[in-house]
């Protein structure tokens, strides 16, 4: 697992490859509270890299979500593969994060 | 296979005799001039044939399967210790044996005591050490729950062992129950609960062998074996499903509430505010009304939410912009300020930014109007943690999160073969207090999450989870059978038409079948201990149901205190603490004697009086259990006892 960080106007683009799971989420918290630290305030999760994700992968994206909000900024997820999107799906979390296309759009969108 | 149907046989009579014997009380023997004893009993004898007959549909299917293939090693396991205020020695007992089981793990103590001494011996024997994250100041505890669920953020084992303080386990424990997880639909298999520290003939009913027997195997055979609090393993994956969907769920409700709540107080400020107040609270009124929409057609709450706080976040700002705008215009007029100054434009501009945060904005002076504002929020702050796997509704997280894992379609398995051992209450006081913890926990799991109207559960799961949540009604029951026998002996009042032939031949062979079924199912291990105790704790079952009830739906606290692993060695007064069981007795007992003078007085007829007798008698040696329970001291001296005798005999 990876994470990169780039910075666009002002967004902060999160782009997550390989499988976001047990073992990799808390990096995934790390790397989004180390950029809200930096002054990030919109930050998209790029999850087009990600081929698996279970559920400690999604509490990880809810974790930061929350970290985001609670400095008044937002956390948004785009570029899903099938996988990702039933996991949200099945378990509910596609009412709270809405799937974006791609991350790059998820503030515009 | 012999055995599972002798059971069945039973269970089949058991039932027949039992309808049988109810049909008949109710349609043919109620005595209506006396219906305020007369339907209390009879109402008293269909619970516990309902009691019965969930008995026999659990043991019905007593499963015994155990996986043959073995897991390989490389699976990745967490071994958690729950404490919070046992002794070090007697937690790091259980952590050295912990670090010592066969199969490939870490071992972590979980110390909501947050004891530095225990910290450094852990450390020192090379085991983790995990307390609560800063996040939890301030907010609710959850207990034991809040605990696990605080160490399930900080490791990532595949699977958990979940150990109480004081349960020891065997080095195979893993070996004998990682198998179970080769279908990847078993989300936790639990392991029997026994006691190491308990005295010959159990005075104080620790061990449950008729639960961690055929009642879990039972259960286990409709796929709903309990989660017990310890002794178990389960899997992260369907914990963290589990607490992700929680989240969902909590979040829905939380921002429905929250938008209902803030157009309502927006509405009500904004007919006493001032102009320059009133613009804000019509855009955030608006914003609201719009989120509300939003909200109906199905949009995500993420972005709902954000939008909403977007919105009043920009009007507050512009507010407080014209505000100080207004404020350097006057100051220019007044020739203190030179029009364009640098320096203080831009100490403008970060008042500006201090200014509109929602404590200090003209909303934040609007007290309700801020909060409910700050509430439209899927941060879940009221909570440590925004995902909390481990359910938090009740005092005994297990019941309801098995309960939840089972109605989102994962699978339970129990394994009979006992792998840990622990140490039971030593003194009367304690023990009442964990029964108590427990049966208010179970009654609140009832009222918050009945299993019967829990979507996703089977039929057969939600009669194994209901069935255990009944027999904690049996306090009420309990009354009435005292209270019978003591208005017929004293008052001549009969709750039956008659105690004739009709009466025998209908209840006889209905008591004995259910008699012999108890002894089937329980294949000789010894279950009178806890039939005494289900009868004789009723004021305990009673102030479980009560205090539930009041804390569920009049949001009182449960007065609720953690089982000490430790004996006490202060002696209270023990006999205050079964005081009502003590006056029963007595009540019962003058009964007896009046029955026999009024009998011999010509009053009572003596079938009738002879009956309620040997009813009389009955319950009295069910209650005598407690004589035993309050004069019992505890391991060490009961051993020490038993040696004397011995050494008294040779």
């Amino acid at each position: 697992m990876a994470f990169t960080t780039e910075e666009r106007g002002d967004i902060t683009l999160v782009h997550a490859s390989g499988m976001l799971t047990m073992n990799t989420a808390p990096q995934l918290r790390e790397v989004v509270s180390g950029a809200i630290t930096s002054g990030a305030r919109k930050i998209a999760v790029d999850l087009s890299g990600v081929e698996f994700i279970d559920s400690s992968g999604l509490g990880a994206l809810v974790g930061s979500l929350k970290a985001a909000r609670q400095a008044e900024g937002d956390l948004r997820i785009g570029g899903a593969s099938s996988q990702v999107l039933m996991v949200l799906k099945l378990t509910n979390l596609d009412r709270v994060l809405t799937p974006h296309e791609s991350a790059a759009d998820a503030f515009t969108a | 296979m012999t055995r599972i149907l002798v059971v069945r046989i039973l269970v089949f009579l058991t039932i027949v005799l039992g309808v049988n014997y109810v049909a008949w009380r109710w349609l043919a023997s109620v005595n209506w001039e006396a219906w305020w004893i007369a339907v209390p009993l009879v109402a008293a004898e269909t619970y516990s044939l309902i009691d019965v007959i969930l008995f026999g549909v659990t043991v019905w299917r007593i499963k015994k399967e155990r996986p043959k293939e073995p897991m390989p090693d490389g699976r990745t396991v967490d071994v958690f210790i729950a404490t919070y205020n046992e002794p070090i020695e007697l937690v790091m007992t259980t952590a050295r044996a912990a670090k010592a089981i066969r199969y490939p793990h870490r071992t972590w103590v979980l110390d909501d005591g947050d004891r530095p001494e225990l910290k450094r011996a852990a450390e020192a024997a090379g085991i983790g050490y995990i307390t609560r994250s800063p996040d939890w100041a301030g907010r609710p505890r959850h207990a034991k729950a809040g605990n696990l669920n605080n160490a399930l953020m900080s490791t990532d084992g595949e699977f958990l062992l979940i150990l109480d303080a004081d349960q020891i386990p065997v080095p195979e424990i893993l070996d004998e129950t990682l198998p179970y997880f080769h279908d990847e639909k078993v989300a936790l298999v639990q392991t029997p609960q026994v006691f190491s520290n308990v005295a010959t003939g159990d005075p104080l009913g620790s061990q449950a062998p008729l639960f961690y027997g055929p009642i879990q195997e039972g259960k286990d055979g409709w796929n709903a074996a309990f989660f017990c609090g310890s002794n178990a393993v389960l899997r992260r994956e369907a914990l963290m499903q589990l607490g992700i969907r929680g989240y969902v769920a909590d979040v829905e409700a939380t921002v429905a509430e929250a938008l209902d709540a803030s157009a309502t107080a927006l509405r009500r400020a904004r007919r006493r505010a001032d102009a320059l107040a009133t613009e804000v609270l019509t855009e955030a009124y608006e914003a609201v009304r719009q989120a509300r929409r939003e909200l109906r057609s199905g949009v995500a709450f993420g972005e709902l939410t954000f939008r909403v706080q977007e919105r009043v976040r920009q009007a507050e700002r512009r507010l407080v912009d014209r505000q100080l705008a207004a404020v350097r215009d006057d100051l220019a007029a007044l020739g203190l300020l030179e029009p364009g100054e640098d320096e203080t434009q831009i100490d403008l501009e970060a008042a500006v930014d201090v200014l509109a945060s929602r404590e200090l904005s003209p909303l934040g002076a609007l007290g309700t109007v801020a909060a409910t504002l700050n509430k439209i929020d899927v941060s879940r702050s009221h909570e440590a943690q925004p995902v909390l796997p481990v359910a938090t509704i009740s005092v005994t997280e297990d019941m309801a999160t098995s309960m939840r894992m089972h109605a989102s379609g994962w699978s339970s398995r129990f394994h009979s073969h006992t792998l840990a051992y622990g140490l039971a209450p030593e003194d009367l006081g304690t023990m009442l207090t964990q029964r108590l913890r427990w049966a208010q926990g179970t009654m609140q799991v009832m009222l918050k999450e009945n299993p019967l109207f829990l979507r996703g559960l089977s039929l057969g799961q939600k009669l194994m989870y209901f069935s255990t949540m009944w027999s904690y009604l049996g306090g009420f029951a309990t009354i009435v059978y005292i209270a019978a026998p003591v208005a017929y002996l004293c008052f001549g009042v009969m709750p039956v038409d008659a105690w004739n032939v009709d009466f025998f031949v209908r209840f006889i062979p209905f008591f004995i079948i259910n008699q012999f079924l108890f002894l089937a199912a329980a294949r000789g291990a010894p279950t009178w201990r806890g039939q005494q105790y289900s009868f004789a704790l009723f004021p305990v079952w009673i102030r479980a149901v009560t205090s539930a009830v009041n804390n569920v739906w009049f949001g009182r606290e449960l007065g609720f205190s953690v089982t000490k692993k430790t004996r006490d060695s202060e002696h209270r007064n023990q006999w205050g603490l079964v005081r009502w069981q003590i006056a029963a007795a007595v009540v019962l007992a003058v009964s007896a004697i009046v029955g026999v003078i009024r009998l011999t007085a010509g009053l009572g007829e003596p079938i009738g009086t002879f009956v309620n007798v040997v009813w009389i008698i009955f319950d009295m040696v069910i209650l005598s259990v407690l004589v035993w329970a309050v004069r019992y001291d505890g391991y060490d001296a009961a051993q020490q006892q038993q040696q004397q005798r011995k050494e008294q005999e040779a």
